[in-house]
């Protein structure tokens, strides 16, 4: 009995994650590679020229996702270290305060906060409209449906993320690490760029694993902010699955999509090594 | 040494700033949705602030479609946290407590649900569901739902078993006590503030998620979906009174909850 113990408590959850997540992306795999409609069915081909197809067709787009995706990352790790470094380095006693304010957004529902968002910036709304109106913005001014505001609601939607595991890094800093730097006559810059800032790289990595990933493949934000010129690699697979069903273009569109990130991050995690990996895997 | 001291003054205290500019510019858009629930608009939009009202707090449930949805998530959110918690914290504790074979698969694959893009499990789910001829209803939302907090719970959990005693739990059966008994009074107590935050953690990415969900969805809206459905015929005041009213509950919970942590230590 004792040594059935672990099975038996592993077993509801295996179940579910068999039928609900292996089983799913094995026939979505099977999917990519059949051909035919929604009408008379789909029949397996191996046709893998749906791949071509798919990313010929939507190039752009997937190309897109992943410049909003990089750049919206980038702005996160610009804004947002420096926010967690002050916080853990001279928050003192109210740390937890600094923490609990920056994680006031998710308290209001994802979707709700980006038209929230995209409210605040409309072209004629409480911001812009009021600076229109006192002349010291010219009519024609607008922020939404462009790259901008995509980028910007990404950006926004996901800073936390970044925030939140770099200073959890920087807080395990030892302070006197820093001061003896200082003490061997480094400069404050060099001190931050020889101690902190390798020591705060594991969080870096997380904070950017936890961000790109999810931002790249959002569809909200581009459809919120984005108008129709913005459009994402999330809205087209949602607009194959859901209005047009065809099940097989959107299934290798969504593979191509975990391929490309997947190999963004391993590309990434040699870069900045493979402990760093194996460190927030274990996480 | 001193010069760069008084500088590293200037430069803190411009971080100090900068922090509350970022606090301020996380939080503008709630200062929105909480302001615009007291618009007293008379035109179809809500985009331009028409004066103050408490009219949308006495109208809340006015719309019947988006009072439903509202139900529908707290209803989908309760039961797949329910079922979350319960299989969640099993895993937790076998990964946690017991060495076993396929503990590498099984760690893998909660690695697998948590770096799996939303989108691509929405997708894949709904390939299931048509393959199988499945209706897609509350049932295929709480079925999604329980699949991507699962990982979460799994692991919030087994980072409060990893650091439990196991010498508190043989005590317990040296003293008498049944297996369940055992369980029930040492070990539950001991890992339950992991347990409920992995509840509440389940709760609010249910409540919150739409990517997922609109692939299974069928014709069954949560408030996610609906709000993000009335988006181009303008989004009603009591969207924004609804979501004032969570943010309001969902802070007030997190400042108890943390009132009495501190307490209990």
């Amino acid at each position: 009995m004792r040594r059935l113990t672990p099975y038996l408590l592993a077993l509801p959850s295996w179940m579910w994650l068999a039928i609900f997540l292996v089983v799913p992306l094995a026939a979505m795999a099977s999917v990519s590679l059949q051909t035919g409609n929604v009408i008379d069915g789909f029949v397996m081909t191996f046709s893998v020229s749906n791949y071509g197809d798919a990313i010929g067709g939507y190039s752009t787009q997937l190309v897109r996702s992943l410049l909003y995706g990089g750049c919206a990352t980038v702005a996160m790790l610009l804004i947002g270290y420096p926010v967690a470094y002050w916080i853990a380095f001279r928050g003192g006693s109210r740390k937890s305060v600094y923490l609990f304010l920056l994680l006031l957004p998710f308290f209001v529902s994802f979707v709700l906060r980006t038209i929230s968002w995209g409210f605040l910036l409309a072209d004629d709304g409480i911001l812009f409209g009021t600076l229109k109106s006192w002349g010291l913005l010219p009519a024609g001014f607008h922020v939404l449906a462009t790259a901008f505001a995509v980028v910007a609601g990404l950006t926004y939607n996901w800073l936390p993320f970044m925030i939140l595991p770099i200073y959890v890094a920087l807080e395990r800093v030892d302070p006197r690490v820093v001061e003896a730097a200082q003490d061997l006559y480094a400069t404050r810059g060099a001190a931050f760029r020889k101690v902190v800032l390798p020591l705060s790289l594991p969080g870096v990595f997380a904070g950017v694993l936890m961000t790109f990933v999810p931002a790249t493949a959002d569809p909200i934000n581009a459809q919120v902010l984005g108008g129709t010129g913005n459009t994402m690699i999330g809205n087209i697979i949602q607009t194959e699955y859901l209005v047009n069903n065809d099940y097989p273009t959107a299934s290798a569109l969504s593979f191509t999509l975990m391929a490309v990130l997947l190999v963004g991050i391993f590309v990434y995690a040699r870069v900045l090594g493979t402990e760093n990996v194996l460190e927030a895997a274990a996480r | 040494m001193r010069p760069r001291r008084s500088r590293g003054r200037l430069g803190d205290r411009l971080l100090h700033a900068y922090t509350w500019l970022v606090i301020l510019w996380l939080s503008s858009p709630i200062a929105v949705m909480v302001l615009f629930g007291f618009n007293d608009k008379q035109s179809k939009s809500n985009a331009s602030w028409q004066g103050f009202t408490l009219r949308w707090y006495g109208e809340l449930f006015a719309i019947p479609g988006l009072t439903e949805a509202l139900k529908n998530s707290l209803y989908i959110a309760l039961v797949s946290t329910a079922i979350t918690v319960v299989i969640g914290t099993m895993l937790g504790l076998a990964l946690g407590r017991h060495r076993f074979r396929g503990r590498g698969v099984t760690n893998f694959l909660v690695f697998a649900a948590i770096s799996t893009p939303e989108l691509v499990m929405g997708a894949s789910l709904l390939s299931l569901f048509v393959s199988a001829n499945l209706p897609r209803d509350a049932i295929t939302i709480t079925i999604a739902h329980v699949l991507f907090s699962l990982a979460f719970v799994t692991v919030t959990v087994r980072a409060r078993v990893v650091t439990l005693d196991p010498a508190l739990e043989e005590a317990a059966r040296d003293l008498g006590a049944s297996a369940w008994g055992t369980f029930r009074q040492v070990t539950l107590p001991s890992i339950m503030p992991g347990v409920l935050a992995g509840a509440m953690l389940a709760f609010a990415l249910s409540i919150d998620d739409y990517v997922v969900t609109s692939f299974v969805n069928g014709s069954t809206l949560t408030f996610p979906l609906w709000i993000i459905g009335s988006v181009k015929t303008g989004i009603p005041p009591q969207v924004n009174v609804m979501g004032t009213l969570i943010f309001g509950i969902g802070v007030l919970i997190a400042i108890v909850n943390a009132v009495a942590a501190r307490r209990r230590v």
